[in-house]
């Protein structure tokens, strides 16, 4: 039988990121859905208002996270990979009902299974790039046609308002799925209360390996990062 | 471990959000100061440097009209010349069109579809001209003495010209104490304006809807700027002039995007606190979201049918009013529709405007005829979308020759084919047509023309503004007959609206079906691992 062992996952600012980050995406579609006329709750004026300073708490955290991701590494995470990927989409399609293990192994140093480091990639390198593109452009197109700067003239709004509603909805829907998928851990609640303390259990066999690679610098052994009794918030 | 990480945390997840979603939505506190502070600024305003009553060349009794002009021109030289090239006087700008090339057009000679127009009716029409006895074609534009000065500067509220007398004051015992009006002479007054523009189009608000004599007592709430609890401003405090050249342009009778007085040249381009509110003036013009009603005191004049017009009671014409005493119907004039509160409609305009000239044909197969063309669209950098206000009509033209008509409206005496005397439209469009030195070929019918009014007037306090949803709505917005642009809130892709809520449809219909599967998958193992 596997054994599990309590392994810090997810680092502090990781987690600050992603809730935060949950937390603006949350905020940036309810706003921007009023904007676009499909309901009214806040009024047109304080939607706008709260959006564009979401936005602005968005872009701000995107800001760090490249900075985190580059400086820590953790943007290897994402490299994407085909080996597994077909028992990755069997498992959720087949395999979760009959209760058969995952078919990728989840250690510190690769979070994420094949699907996940497609999704994810995607997310990071299209569909958030295009929704702040065109939500910066929705901002100050104006000011080009405004101050008769031609050479970035764009005229029209139409075009970048398509673009980032339909963005929006794709957003949206990764956003319910990732909801849902995040019941399919090891335990129903195992991931969520990875992504909220960063512990989580991994079969141990893994951490053994882990333990023998140096931490994230800075992150080393003084501060007894690995086994139980470390604490919960870093 | 850190005893702050906890608080710190605590601090920027939750804490910090909602402090500055609160400060971004917190509305600052109403400056109460501000009018008081403009008044202490501008205490007193155009106040005459000399004393008129001291001059002996105003201490006669004035038989003549002209004479006061020549009294007045014998100090202030130069002037006369001044409003010999004046759009006051010569009711004409010189002015290029592009289709038309250089045309000489305005009150003098347009048509609009109110009375018409003013050929062969000057004897009544020139009661608001700045001249002395312009009755027909023979008036002498070139003659400094045909001025009258008095119109526009008389202070003291008593100069009055006389009704058909061609731009002539009353003379005699009955007329006004020249003596006392000269001695007191000076700046225009609103009340002076507002003789003309007021009552333009035959009584007070007829015409332009935000221009009547109710801004001559009405409060902030009515014109931010006039009211009399406010500023209490003139209309030369914006308008303001050089060389008796007047900024400012009414679009019924302009064509160019020049001397044009704009809201900016007081209140900057950026004068809001918010700057998305700033970038909307690359777009919509200030009055567009400041004027959100006019006609806010006495009605104006919406709709005017000439073509009911000469129906007789007892063989006899007559009018009906409504409860408000506003003329429902007039024998000399037809049907009106009157309107109060009326929310503008709205148009692209860069400046500059095209006018339906009586030599133009008409084309019968459009709904309506255009009066005057305010050009403009949204891919024009000039062009802003602005409030106005639309007059529709029905109005003669010649079915043979299809040119609009020029009626003679008005005479002294019955007989001469004037139809607010006679009540005979043939005669009537004959007489006009032969005054005006056009073809007419007898045949004559009604045809919907539409005349385009700017509102620039009666702006409201910034508590009483256009709202954003009034505008970024999916139906019936303020702006919805114009859809040259994408507005956030008003359009969307169809498309992309129906794909995208599948989309979300179907991520929540397969998450479900998955945890559902996954929970019957769960209950069958646990029932066979306990058998």
């Amino acid at each position: 039988m596997t054994k599990y062992k309590k392994a810090y996952v997810y680092k502090g600012f990781e987690r600050f990121w992603h809730w935060n980050q949950a937390l603006l995406i949350f905020i940036l579609a309810f706003t921007g859905f009023e904007i676009h006329s499909s309901y009214s709750f806040l009024g047109f004026a304080n939607a706008v208002k709260v959006h564009n300073l979401a936005a602005w708490g968005l872009i701000i955290l995107i800001v760090f996270a490249i900075f985190w991701h580059f400086t820590t590494g953790e943007w290897k995470q994402y490299i994407p990979t085909t080996k597994n990927l077909k028992a990755q989409a069997e498992f959720y399609l087949f395999g979760i009902f009959r209760n058969a293990p995952h078919p990728t192994k989840k250690t510190v140093i690769s979070k994420l299974n094949p699907l996940q480091r497609l999704v994810y990639l995607g997310l990071k390198i299209l569909f958030i790039p295009v929704m702040v593109v065109s939500g910066l452009l929705y901002m100050f197109y104006r000011y080009p046609q405004g101050n008769n700067i031609e050479i970035i003239n764009i005229g029209n709004l139409e075009v970048i308002a398509i673009v980032h509603t339909a963005g929006a909805f794709i957003l949206l829907s990764f956003v319910l799925v990732h909801l849902y998928l995040i019941t399919t851990g090891h335990t129903l609640t195992s991931n969520l209360k990875a992504m909220i303390t960063g512990w989580e259990e991994l079969e141990e066999e893994e951490i053994a390996a882990e333990e023998k690679k140096p931490e994230v610098p800075g992150k080393g052994e003084k501060k007894g990062v690995t086994g139980t009794n470390a604490p919960k918030w870093r | 471990m850190n005893k702050f990480t906890k608080p710190i945390t605590f601090f920027l997840a939750i804490v910090a959000p909602l402090l500055i979603v609160t400060l971004v939505l917190r509305q600052p506190a109403p400056d109460n100061s501000l009018l008081d502070r403009v008044r202490a600024e501008h205490p007193e305003r155009h106040k005459s440097a000399v004393d008129h009553s001291k001059f002996e060349v105003l201490q006669k009794d004035f038989t003549n009209p002209h004479e006061i002009t020549a009294a007045c021109l014998s100090c202030h030289t130069g002037r006369g010349e001044e409003l010999l090239h004046s759009a006051h006087f010569n009711w004409e700008r010189e002015a290029f069109i592009p289709g038309r090339g250089v045309t000489y057009l305005g009150k003098k000679n347009l048509l609009n579809n109110f009375c018409t127009g003013v050929q062969s009716n000057e004897g009544s029409c020139m009661k608001c001209h700045a001249g002395y006895g312009w009755s027909d074609t023979t008036f002498d534009f070139k003659n400094p003495y045909n001025i009258d000065c008095l119109i526009c500067h008389d202070n003291t509220g008593t100069y009055k010209k006389a009704s058909g007398g061609s731009g002539y004051p009353v003379m005699g015992p009955n007329g006004p104490d020249f003596k006392a009006i000269t001695a007191s002479v000076g700046f225009p007054k609103s009340e002076n304006c507002g003789t003309c523009h007021f009552e333009g189009g035959g009584g007070n608000n007829v015409k332009h809807g935000d221009l009547e004599l109710a801004l001559l007592t009405a409060g902030r709430d009515v014109d931010v700027h006039m009211g009399v609890d406010g500023m209490n401003m003139e209309c030369v405090d914006c308008h303001t002039a050089e060389n008796h050249v007047m900024k400012g342009r009414y679009y019924g009778v302009s064509s160019t995007n020049t001397q044009r007085l704009h809201c900016e040249d007081c209140h900057t381009s950026v004068p809001h606190t918010e700057s998305i509110l700033n970038e909307h003036s690359i777009k919509v013009a200030c009055q567009t979201c400041h004027i959100p009603v006019y006609a806010k005191v006495n009605a104006t004049k919406m709709y005017w049918d000439w073509s009911t017009a000469t129906r007789k009671k007892d063989g006899k014409g007559y009018e009906t009013l409504d409860k408000d005493g506003n003329v429902l119907y007039a024998s000399i004039k037809g049907d009106f529709v009157w309107e109060k509160f009326v929310k503008p409609e709205y148009l692209w305009f860069n400046g500059t405007a095209d006018h339906h000239l009586i030599t133009d044909r008409v084309d019968t197969t459009s709904a309506f005829i255009r009066l005057n063309t305010m050009n403009g669209d949204y891919s024009d950098r000039n062009s802003k979308i602005v409030p106005v206000k639309v007059h529709r009509g029905k109005q003669p033209y010649d079915t043979h020759n299809l040119t609009l008509i020029q009626a003679k409206l008005w005479d002294s005496e019955p007989g001469k084919g004037a139809l607010w005397v006679d009540l005979d439209w043939e005669k009537s469009l004959e007489e006009g047509m032969k005054y005006v030195n056009l073809p007419y070929s007898g045949h004559y019918d009604f045809i919907d023309t539409e005349m385009y009014l700017p509102v620039n007037h009666m702006v409201s306090p910034k508590t009483n503004v256009v709202t954003c949803r009034e505008c970024h709505t999916r139906d019936n917005g303020r702006l919805a007959g114009l859809t040259d642009f994408y507005m956030p809130g008003r359009d969307r892709n169809k498309f992309v609206d129906i794909a995208g809520q599948l989309m979300l449809l179907l991520s929540f219909l397969g998450a479900a079906s998955h945890a559902a599967l996954r929970y019957q998958a769960a209950r069958k193992r646990n029932t066979t691992a306990n058998h």
